[in-house]
């Protein structure tokens, strides 16, 4: 396993934490969006419960990534940041605009027009974002960024004004709405709640099927290294059917109503669909013009990059154990309290 | 950059110095039982997960920046000066951890635990602070790698951090954030005191910031004169910009105010004290400062810009430190007379934005004045930006974004405060 490796790895893996934690938190956007019906106020409250103290920790993975990137990999972090300057911009403007409105949601006024005014500027911004998440990872798959000599030759726009990133864009947001969904059942007691919630994460998980199948469609055109990587390669098999026992287990959890595990497998397969795009993309960090060794900053620093991560991951996961035991008891560890030798998920 | 620079530090500070401010009320708290330390505590968490909240985005924004704006600074630096970023990374991720216990977890923790977040949420929110200053430091005066063919080799990431700027550039980040924060939390609770004179709520809330503002406020000359003859010996450029210093002299006046003239050569309208500048910079009266004309006209940065913008934040610094002594005389003369003079409560409130002022003005200096170079003697600003055309464009997204933010901000703040609790002292003792 080589320093490269397993940097770029760590940043895979800080990828993940951030789907499966701060995307769930933009997926509570979506629904604040969508509540609806007599107990839409009591849905929107339960969602700002369930984000409000892990929101601000769970959005640092994303700053994690990035850190990695321009420690480990400062060519392709200047090559992306080039590239994708506008789609990350806008990025930027999402990310800015969901923080504040749901901090200021929380300490304005608790009259109804304010609060909805906030909640607008939320929800609408924890659409976007994802949105153009997905369209910043899709371009960077798509092979339509090309490097050469360190200046990036393909304009500002081509990469990802594209019917693939998009896409990819819809696919991350139908994602993390299912994410947040699932999640949301076990946040709550009342079962009318955790009906409507299910219901939603039914109806989302369907819509994750199909962009899924839509994205690996458009693949063909949009991105075809990644494209043959998903289908050809060796892994490829095992890979799929897993993701497929995950998805069809978390249908099956979310039906019998045995939310804990509907939450394990649906975090099971996010994350599996990660991982899958990123072994499809190896070694290539940006496609077609940069490998994860091209792109590599020297042993030195690479180092010390990992042994900053190993420390700092001594001193955060205990702390992120700490957070969501205080505040999601009982609710983030069902499955191994149950009795269940199940995966342990931090 | 600049701009969300200049917001987001002004965020970052109170960041690091409210939870300071909330832990030293809490314990008060838990070691008096008097209700209002309470009050104050929770009164003062809300403020910072305003402030919080908003300084993280923004921070989000720059991380970015650092790439969208600077892709070469970053190509080039990247793995050199990443790793401190990464550290700043941890600890502000151990910030956001800690202070969504804090905030939410008043009735979850035991309050031993509670205070020790808090102590946490300090601790961590100091530690990004210096790390990333680590990093501003190598801009500064670089150090870590060799460059051969114009590619830097052997990079040596642990040398880099220990570059010669990073102690006294971090030192003085450090004590502004805490003079600035205290000094601007003293003034509103100063001018609230001023309406209702007895109220033991702004009392206390006064006595806290005013010890935390007024201690920075004492030791940050000395952490200057560190700054200043680090500048002196690694930025020489930088420092004869500051103080307008145009010919190479020994026994150089230090200049206070003035006004550059560059085609003229000379620094006009200032009072000028003799020896002051080689003493100040080398500590040694006789020592020769180097003047601006020493070095190439292209190597220049903006004098006027560098000179004035030193000279307002000295100002501040000294309003603040003038403050400081006057307090501490009251408070050893009769504790309670703290409160009792309207002049004072007056002054407090007049220098509640002094050290956000000096904070933006020392920002202005050390950056400007480090141009035409991004890596002091390495790279230059025009070789480092993003080839990216219309970049005027994301530039006013992003101005009228802030400004959007820094309204409802203090809106909410105000609101905040507009709520104070009116609680009476029975008597005035403390």
């Amino acid at each position: 396993m080589s320093l490269e490796l397993l940097a770029a790895g760590a940043m895979v893996v800080s990828l993940m934490f951030y789907a499966l934690l701060g995307g769930a938190d933009y997926g509570g956007g979506v629904w604040d969006l969508f509540a609806r019906g007599r107990r839409a106020r009591a849905q929107r409250e339960l969602i700002a419960e369930a984000i409000g103290p892990v929101w601000e920790a769970n959005h640092v993975w994303l700053i994690l990534v990035l850190v990695i990137l321009f420690t480990g990999f400062p060519s392709a972090f200047a090559a992306i940041a080039t590239a994708l300057h506008v789609p990350l911009t806008l990025l930027l403007i999402g990310i800015v605009l969901r923080g504040s409105a749901f901090t200021f949601r929380t300490y304005d006024s608790e009259r109804d027009e304010v609060q909805q005014r906030w909640s607008r500027v939320f929800s609408v911004a924890s659409i976007i974002t994802p949105v153009l998440l997905g369209v910043t990872l899709g371009a960077i798959a798509s092979g339509t960024i090309k490097v050469e000599n360190g200046i990036v030759t393909s304009g500002f726009w081509r990469s990802w004004l594209a019917p693939f990133p998009f896409a990819v864009g819809l696919f991350a947001l139908a994602l993390f709405a299912f994410l947040a969904a699932v999640y949301l059942t076990l946040e709550t007691k009342d079962e009318k709640l955790q009906e409507d919630f299910r219901l939603r994460a039914l109806v989302a998980g369907v819509t994750v099927g199909a962009l899924a199948l839509t994205v690996f469609l458009l693949a063909g055109e949009g991105a075809p290294k990644v494209r043959a990587g998903l289908a050809a390669s060796v892994w490829a098999l095992p890979l799929h059917a897993a993701t497929a026992v995950a998805a069809v287990g978390a249908f099956y959890f979310l039906w019998k109503r045995k939310y804990a595990w509907a939450r394990l497998c649906a975090a099971a397969q996010v994350s599996l669909i990660l991982w899958g795009w990123a072994l499809a993309q190896f070694p290539y960090i940006v496609e077609p013009d940069i490998t994860i060794s091209s792109a590599a900053a020297p042993p030195q620093t690479l180092r010390l990059l990992l042994a900053a991560l190993a420390l700092g991951a001594l001193v955060l996961f205990p702390s992120f154990y700490y957070l969501f035991r205080v505040f999601k008891g009982r609710t983030a560890f069902a499955p191994l309290e149950e009795g269940e030798p199940g995966e342990k998920k931090e | 950059m600049a701009m969300s620079l200049a917001f987001h530090i002004i965020f970052a500070a109170v960041g690091i110095a409210m939870p300071l401010l909330m832990v030293i009320a809490e314990w008060r708290w838990q070691r008096t039982r008097e209700e209002v330390y309470l009050i104050l505590a929770k009164r003062w968490a809300k403020g910072t997960a305003i402030l919080f909240a908003v300084g993280a985005v923004s921070g989000t924004v720059l991380s970015f920046e650092l790439g969208l704006l600077w892709p070469q600074f970053m190509n080039y630096a990247g793995a050199i000066i990443g790793m401190p970023f990464s550290l700043e990374g941890f600890a502000f991720f151990t910030e956001a951890i800690f202070l969504g216990i804090y905030l939410y977890g008043w009735d979850r923790v035991r309050p031993r635990a509670h205070l020790l977040a808090g102590v946490l949420v300090a601790l961590s929110g100091v530690l990004s602070g210096v790390f990333v200053v680590i990093a501003n430091a190598w801009m500064n005066s670089p150090t870590g790698f060799e460059i051969a063919d114009g590619r830097p080799v052997n990079i040596d990431p642990v040398a880099a951090m220990l570059n010669p700027m990073a102690f006294s550039q971090t030192l003085h980040m450090s004590l502004a954030a805490y003079a600035a924060t205290g000094f601007a939390v003293a003034g509103i609770h100063a001018y609230l005191l001023l309406r209702d004179r007895k109220n033991l709520f702004h009392r206390r809330a006064l006595a806290i910031a005013l010890l935390v503002g007024g201690v920075a406020a004492l030791l940050q000359p000395l952490s200057g004169d560190l700054s200043a003859r680090a500048v002196a010996e690694y930025q020489p450029v930088k420092l004869a910009a500051l103080e307008g210093q145009f010919k190479t002299e020994r026994a150089a006046p230090l200049r206070i105010g003035g006004i550059p003239d560059e085609e003229a050569g000379e620094t006009r309208y200032a009072i000028e004290i003799p020896y002051g500048l080689s003493f100040l910079a080398f500590h040694d009266p006789h020592a020769e400062v180097k003047g601006l004309e020493a070095f190439p006209r292209d190597q220049w940065p903006n004098i006027l810009i560098v000179h004035i913008a030193f000279q307002v934040m000295v100002g501040m610094g000294m309003l603040m430190m003038a403050i400081a002594l006057w307090a501490a005389w009251r408070w050893w003369r009769r504790r309670g007379a703290l409160f009792e003079s309207k002049w004072f409560l007056r002054a407090v409130v007049f220098a509640a934005p002094a050290g956000m002022i000096a904070i933006e003005a020392g920002w202005t200096v050390t950056e400007v004045g480090r141009q035409p170079w991004i890596i002091q003697g390495v790279m230059r600003t025009k070789d480092a930006v993003t080839p990216m055309p219309g970049l005027v464009v994301p530039f006013i997204a992003f101005t009228v974004l802030y400004l959007f933010l820094a309204a409802i901000v203090v809106w909410l703040l105000l609101r905040q405060v507009a709520a104070s609790p009116k609680k009476e002292v029975p008597s005035a003792e403390d």
